[in-house]
C-alpha cells in the first residue's frame, strides 16, 4: 500500500518492453478497481492450459453436475464451495477420509507417551515416594494420561488434515482466474484439470457445456 | 402460494429466510474491513488502560513477591487461586458451544461459536496467569513442565497440581487449533475480498491456500468432527481436574465427591453468561441483529436456566451432606463460616464471616437465573445483559466462597484469620478483565467474529434438496433416479 505510493510509476515503459534491471517493477496506475490492480499480468511467458472452471448457481446444481462428471470417470476434478455441500462426497464418488486412523494412532501414542514418561521420571530417574504410594502408581498418573491422548490426537486431527490436503499451497492454478475469488462468498464451482488423463480442450468443454453452468473459463498457467 | 416447511412444523427461522450467502459474507466480514465504530474505540481504550494496570501491577507484584496481596495464614488461597477458577471456568461454554452442540447437531451453534470459541481462548489466557504468578517465582515456573532443570528433580506427577498444568495446557492447545481450524475457511473469504495487498498477504498467509476444494472440506469436515469429539471430554476432565485440586485435600468445604460434576455445571453457567454480555455489546455495536438472532439468545438463556439449576442443586446437595455426614468439621464450615449461624452450640458472631459473599452467590447463581423460566424475561435484551453480569459477579463469588470461607477457620482456633485483599489483589483482577478486553475486542476487529463458512451451512438453500418441493427421498434414490445406468 505504502510502498505503491512512494515508488514512482515508470512512466516510459511500455507493456512488453524487457524488465530494467534496477529495481522493482512500478506498474502503471491503474484504472480498474482496486482488488483487480493485485494481479499482475504484465509479463510475457508462455502459458498452457490448468484447467476448466465453471461456475454454477446453487448447491442444487453444482451437485447434480458433479455427479455427472463423476459418471464420466475423470480423476483429477474438484469441487469447490463456500461451505461443505452436503451428499457431495457421494456425488464426486469420494470414500472415507482417513484421518480417523492418524488421530487413532496420534491418541495412542499420547496415551503410551504419557505413561512411559511418568513412569519414567518418577518411577525409574528419581524415584520418591509420596503419600505412601509406590512411586510408579499407575491410578495417579490416568489424568495426565487422558490429557496427552487428547494433545496429541488434536495434533493429529488438524497437522493429519493439512496434510492429507497438501495444505498451505498458495499458488494452485484456480487462484488465477478473478471468478474465483467468488467461490469463499457465493458462488460454486467444478474444476477439471489438464493433468487429467480424460481432459481434451474441446471435448471437456462441450462436457461442461452440457451441465449448464453459469459460465465456463480456461484458466492458463505458467510453463515452469 | 410459498413453500415455507418452517413454519409448517411449528418452527421459526434461524435466520430470516431471505438471507442470502453473500449477506452473511458481507455483514460478517465488513466489520473486518470499515473503519471501527467509535463504540469500539471506547471499549477498547479502556481495555487497554486496564491491561495497562495489570502490567504495573504484575511488575510490583514480581518485584515485591507475593506479600503484596493479602493472602496469609490460614487464607493461603485468596483472589489469585479465585481469578484462575473463575477464568478458566468462562472459557468452558466456549468448548461447550462449539463443540458439544456440534455433537448434538444444534445448528444455531454456528452463530456464536466463534465468539464463544475466541473467549475460550483469552479466559485461559487470563486463567494461566494466575498460578504462574502464585508460585512467589514466576521465573522458575518452568520447574512445573517436565523438561530437565538445574535440581535434576522431575514434577510430582501424583499431585493434583501437576495435573492442572497438563489439563490447562493441553485444554489451550486444544482451544487454538479448533479456533484456528474453524477460521481457515472464513480468512480465505477475507483473503478472496481484499482490497489492499497487505490485506491479501496476511489473510491470505493465514488461510494456507484454502480453496473450498470438497476433496479438502472432507478431511476438513472429518477433523473438526474429531476435534470436537476429543474437546468434549477434555473439558470436562479440565474443571474436573481443576476441582480436585480442591477435593483430593482434606479440608473440609473441599473435600467432596460432588465437586467434579459441581464445577462442570458451574463453569458452563458462567460461560455462558460471559457469552451473552460480550454477544449482546458486539451486536449491537455491529448491528449484527440479523445474524445473532432472539432465538439464539433465548436458547443460551434457557442454558443459563438448566446450569443455574445444577448448580443450585449442587449448593443444596453440599449443604444437606455438610449436615447429614455428622461430620463437626464439614457443618461447621457451612454453618459459622459461610452462614454465620449466630445462636445455638458453636455459634459464632457474624463480624467475621463471609456471610455476606455466600447470600451474593445464592442470589445471583440461584435467583436470578430462574427469572428466565419466564418468556417475557428470557426475552428482554436489559434483563439478559443484567442477568449475565449477575451471574458472572455471583459465579466470582462461587469460587472465593469455596476458597476463602474453608481456609480462614479451619481446624485450629487460633489460627483462624479474615482475609481482606491489597490494592494489588484488586488490581490485578481488574487488570485481566482489561487484558480480556483488549484482546477480545483486537479479535472481533480484525477477524471474523461470526463463522461465515457454517453460518451459510446452515442456511436453508445450502442444502442440495433445497427448492425441489416433495423431494424429500433419501440421497441414494435421488442420485439413482438421477444419474445414468452406468
Amino acid at each position: 500500500m505504502a510502498s505503491d505510493q512512494t515508488k514512482k510509476p515508470d512512466e516510459g515503459a511500455e507493456p512488453g518492453s524487457p524488465r530494467p534491471d534496477y529495481g522493482p517493477v512500478a506498474l502503471p496506475p491503474s484504472k480498474r478497481e482496486p482488488s483487480e490492480a493485485l494481479h499482475v499480468e504484465e509479463w510475457e511467458v508462455e502459458k498452457r492450459p490448468a484447467l476448466y472452471l465453471a461456475e454454477f448457481e446453487s448447491a442444487r446444481d453444482v451437485l447434480h453436475a458433479a455427479e455427472k462428471v463423476r459418471d464420466e470417470g475423470f480423476e483429477h476434478w474438484d469441487v469447490h464451495t463456500p461451505f461443505p455441500v452436503h451428499g457431495m462426497d457421494k456425488a464426486m464418488g469420494l470414500g472415507q477420509s482417513h484421518l480417523g486412523w492418524i488421530c487413532f494412532f496420534m491418541g495412542l501414542i499420547g496415551c503410551v507417551g504419557g505413561y512411559v514418561m511418568m513412569y519414567w521420571m518418577n518411577g525409574v530417574d528419581y524415584p520418591i515416594i509420596i503419600g505412601g504410594k509406590p512411586p510408579e502408581s499407575i491410578p495417579s498418573m490416568i489424568p495426565i494420561m487422558f490429557e496427552c491422548t487428547i494433545l496429541l490426537t488434536g495434533f493429529g486431527a488438524v497437522f493429519g488434515m493439512l496434510g492429507l490436503n497438501k495444505l498451505p499451497r498458495h499458488h494452485h492454478p484456480v487462484f488465477y482466474s478473478r471468478r474465483f475469488e467468488r467461490c469463499s462468498d457465493d458462488a460454486f464451482f467444478i474444476t477439471i484439470e489438464a493433468a487429467d488423463p480424460k481432459f481434451e480442450l474441446e471435448e471437456t468443454k462441450k462436457l461442461l457445456k452440457s451441465l449448464q453452468p453459469k459460465h465456463i473459463e480456461l484458466v492458463e498457467e505458467e510453463v515452469p | 402460494m410459498s413453500h415455507d416447511p418452517i413454519a409448517e412444523i411449528g418452527e421459526t427461522h434461524l435466520l430470516p429466510p431471505d438471507t442470502t450467502f453473500h449477506h452473511v459474507t458481507e455483514s460478517v466480514s465488513r466489520v473486518t474491513e470499515n473503519k471501527a465504530p467509535r463504540g469500539w474505540w471506547i471499549l477498547f481504550l479502556l481495555s487497554l488502560a486496564l491491561a495497562g494496570c495489570l502490567l504495573a501491577s504484575l511488575t510490583y507484584l514480581v518485584t515485591a513477591g507475593v506479600g503484596a496481596w493479602g493472602n496469609n495464614n490460614p487464607v493461603m488461597w485468596a483472589w489469585d487461586i479465585t481469578n484462575f477458577v473463575w477464568w478458566i471456568g468462562i472459557g468452558h461454554a466456549g468448548t461447550l458451544i462449539s463443540a458439544i452442540l456440534f455433537l448434538f447437531r444444534q445448528k444455531w451453534r454456528t452463530s456464536i461459536n466463534r465468539f464463544a470459541e475466541a473467549m475460550t481462548i483469552f479466559a485461559v489466557m487470563c486463567a494461566g496467569l494466575f498460578p504462574g504468578i502464585h508460585t512467589g517465582r514466576p521465573w522458575f515456573d518452568y520447574y512445573m513442565f517436565p523438561i530437565p532443570n538445574q535440581m535434576a528433580l522431575w514434577p510430582n506427577f501424583k499431585s493434583p497440581l501437576m495435573w492442572d498444568v497438563f489439563a490447562v495446557s493441553t485444554y489451550f492447545t486444544i482451544s487454538l487449533l479448533f479456533w484456528y481450524v474453524g477460521l481457515i475457511p472464513d480468512l480465505a473469504t477475507l483473503r478472496d475480498r481484499s482490497k489492499t495487498a497487505k490485506r491479501r498477504a496476511i489473510y491470505g498467509a493465514f488461510a494456507l491456500g484454502w480453496r473450498g476444494s470438497n476433496r479438502h472440506w472432507r478431511n476438513y469436515e472429518r477433523a473438526y468432527l474429531i476435534l470436537a469429539a476429543i474437546s468434549t471430554p477434555l473439558v470436562l476432565s479440565v474443571h474436573s481436574v481443576v476441582s480436585f485440586d480442591f477435593a483430593t485435600s482434606v479440608l473440609p468445604g473441599w473435600h467432596t465427591t460432588i465437586f467434579p460434576p459441581y464445577f462442570v455445571a458451574g463453569a458452563v453457567f458462567s460461560g455462558f453468561a460471559l457469552v451473552m454480555t460480550l454477544l449482546l455489546i458486539a451486536r449491537t455495536v455491529f448491528q449484527m441483529q440479523d445474524i445473532v438472532t432472539m432465538k439464539h439468545l433465548e436458547l443460551m438463556n434457557k442454558f443459563m436456566l438448566a446450569t443455574g439449576s445444577l448448580v443450585g442443586y449442587a449448593y443444596a446437595m453440599e449443604f444437606f451432606i455438610a449436615w447429614y455426614s455428622g461430620n463437626p468439621y464439614e457443618w461447621h464450615v457451612f454453618r459459622s463460616n459461610r452462614l454465620a449461624i449466630t445462636v445455638g452450640e458453636g455459634g459464632v458472631s457474624m463480624a467475621g464471616s463471609y456471610w455476606w459473599a455466600y447470600w451474593a452467590m445464592i442470589f445471583c447463581n440461584v435467583l436470578v437465573p430462574q427469572t428466565f423460566w419466564f418468556k417475557k424475561l428470557r426475552t428482554s435484551i436489559p434483563w439478559m445483559f443484567a442477568a449475565s453480569i449477575l451471574i458472572n459477579i455471583g459465579m466470582w463469588f462461587e469460587r472465593f466462597v469455596i476458597i476463602a470461607t474453608s481456609l480462614h477457620r479451619d481446624f485450629l482456633p487460633s489460627s483462624w484469620g479474615y482475609f481482606s485483599p491489597t490494592i494489588i489483589d484488586i488490581t490485578l483482577y481488574i487488570g485481566t478483565i482489561g487484558l480480556f478486553g483488549t484482546l477480545f475486542l483486537l479479535f472481533i476487529r480484525w477477524l471474523p467474529m461470526i463463522a461465515i463458512a457454517e453460518v451459510k451451512g446452515v442456511l436453508p438453500h445450502a442444502d442440495p434438496h433445497h427448492g425441489t418441493p416433495g423431494d424429500h427421498a433419501p440421497l441414494d434414490a435421488y442420485v439413482a433416479a438421477e444419474s445414468p445406468a452406468e
